[in-house]
């Protein structure tokens, strides 16, 4: 399969004096793809993110946006990404539409169609109530839309968004979420955020930073597998004897937790909820709880960083 | 591309009340200033025109107000300068300009030039004064022009000095005292110059007030115009540097 490859980054490495930010992280990103980059506060996704966009000069690696390197020709590499920083960008004393043309000729979009670029995407995010109104007083979430309004202005091919959604009410999240989704079908798209549903809600791939160390790479659905792991949680009122329990098919151990609670673990691809559930209502075991156990992401943190140093990589387009 | 930038930082000084402000104060100040010599020229007016070659309208009217205009602006400079990157580095806007295809360069010489259409403004304004002097009599306008193009130079460094100090703070009062502060040292630089020590002639070539002052008289020194380029080319690349370190090295 043929992908395009928009975002090449390259064993970047980032110092802050001699803090290491950022560590031989590389990545790439295809046509069509919408990335979520994932990671705990300071884990080096900004820095990332301001590496790939030319706002910080990498200690050492590359990055080339659609095949143009971005520290040898930052120009022509700049103009190919629309990026809305962690704090939005935005003039104040201007008006949306002010600040939107203004933007437009800043990333040469030619004078006639600038009128057109500014129109479509107020309509997208949503501005066109507020387009005559002061950005100083607009919400936050209105100000959240205009820096992504300024993103997507010149329809560039690779739109980096670090923390989008922050601020905002749910009600907006949700259209921004269906917004990038919608994006991500013209553009690729780079999103930073250290909220897992948000990944999980509009992402096809996932990278997992810690410590400057890129410590998880891959789909959306094989993390979705992860964070399901192989346990249940079963709770009951009258519980049988834990051997009865270690007889269910499937089933490879049992902790028992407080509450009347087990977590029960069983082999993969084998569930035995259903079994559990049937010899519960057939035994009398009076089940209240019955539930596949999702980690937190911290979990999967402290699994990716403790028993496997090195990356953990099944990604198929690299 | 240096337009767009330059068009946006004029259109936001005049956007807050400080340039207007600081316009009508201005304004105020010279007016009452141009208004005493005029005065004060009618007064001697009968008695200088006995003298054979006397010191006429230009010399005693239109010097005196350029030379007062220049303090007046060493002191407004600053307040025009300092927020000029500081701003945008403090409210994180600098961000925009950064990931845009706009090169350093252009980003510095888009806000000077900004701030000098400001002050080429003010300087239009000032310079309709002298003019109205027309109606009654005449002009050198030899002079009038060298004073003119002298003020314009002064302007230019002052700029070009405060748009450097306004890149190193994200602070815009910081950046306006030091601002003031670099200004009126090289104002008053050759005041140590006056004594009889060696260093006394860089002190003094140093000095931006010497410069101007022989402009202002007339004489149309090439030394002088390439004293004041020189400070604006400096100045802009150190700004030009600044920026590009945000980038680089924290």
């Amino acid at each position: 399969m043929e992908t395009e490859v928009l975002v090449q980054a390259e064993r970047l490495t980032r110092y802050y004096d001699r803090n290491c930010a950022v560590r031989n992280v590389s990545f790439q990103l295809n046509k069509g793809d919408v990335l979520g980059f994932l990671g705990p506060n300071g884990a080096g996704k900004s820095t990332t993110m301001q590496m790939i966009t030319g706002n910080l000069a990498p200690s050492a690696g590359k990055v080339s946006i659609e095949g143009v390197d971005l520290l040898d020709s930052p120009k022509k590499a700049k103009g190919n990404i629309g990026y809305l920083p962690e704090t939005p960008p935005l003039y104040r004393d201007y008006t949306v539409d002010e600040f939107l043309y203004y933007c437009a000729r800043l990333h040469r979009v030619p004078r006639n169609r600038i009128r057109g670029a500014v129109g479509t995407a107020q309509e997208r995010c949503g501005l066109d109530s507020v387009r005559d109104r002061l950005i100083g007083n607009l919400s936050k979430g209105f100000q959240q839309r205009v820096g992504i309004a300024q993103a997507i202005l010149h329809s560039p091919p690779v739109v980096i968004l670090d923390e989008p959604t922050v601020g905002l009410d749910p009600i907006q999240i949700r259209e921004i979420r269906t917004l990038i989704r919608e994006l991500g079908r013209e553009h690729g798209i780079i999103l930073s955020t250290h909220i897992l549903p948000e990944v999980q809600a509009t992402c096809n791939r996932v990278q997992i930073i810690n410590q400057g160390c890129l410590v998880y790479s891959d789909t959306t659905e094989c993390l979705e597998q992860q964070l399901h792991g192989n346990t249940l949680i079963a709770a009951f009122n009258a519980p049988p004897s834990l051997d009865e329990i270690s007889a269910i098919p499937g089933v490879t151990g049992i902790d028992q937790l407080p509450d009347q609670r087990l977590r029960i673990h069983y082999e993969n691809g084998r569930n035995p909820a259903e079994t559990i559930a049937e010899e519960a209502v057939a035994g009398h075991w009076r089940i209240f709880e019955l539930s596949p156990e999702r980690r937190s992401l911290e979990q999967i943190f402290i699994e990716l960083t403790c028993s496997e140093p090195a990356m953990h990589s099944k990604d198929t387009t690299r | 591309m240096i337009t767009t930038i330059a068009a946006r930082e004029l259109k936001s000084l005049f956007l807050s009340p400080l340039a207007w402000s600081i316009l009508a104060v201005v304004m105020f100040i010279l007016a009452y200033l141009f208004l005493a010599s005029v005065d004060a020229y009618l007064t001697v007016q009968g008695q200088l025109a006995g003298i054979e070659g006397s010191p006429g309208a230009t010399d005693i009217i239109v010097a005196p107000l350029l030379a007062d205009a220049a303090i007046i602006l060493l002191l407004v400079t600053p307040l025009i300068t300092m927020r000029i990157l500081s701003d945008e580095r403090r409210n994180r806007t600098l961000s925009l300009l950064y990931s845009a295809p706009v090169s350093m360069t252009d980003i510095v010489l888009g806000k000077y030039l900004g701030i000098l259409s400001f002050f080429l403004i003010l300087l239009a304004l000032l310079t309709l004064m002298p003019l109205s002097l027309l109606l009654g009599t005449a002009l050198d306008l030899g002079k009038l022009a060298s004073g003119l193009i002298g003020l314009t130079l002064l302007l230019a460094a002052f700029s070009a000095i405060g748009l450097y100090m306004s890149s190193l703070t994200a602070q815009p009062t910081i950046a306006a005292v030091s601002t003031f502060g670099l200004l009126l040292l090289l104002w008053i630089i050759d005041w140590a110059g006056n004594s009889q020590n060696e260093a006394s002639g860089l002190f003094s070539y140093l000095s931006m007030l010497r410069h101007y002052q022989s402009l202002l008289k007339g004489v149309f020194n090439s030394t002088d115009v390439v004293f004041y380029l020189l400070i604006v080319i400096t100045f802009l690349t150190l700004s030009i540097h600044r920026l590009d370190a945000d980038r680089l090295s924290h």
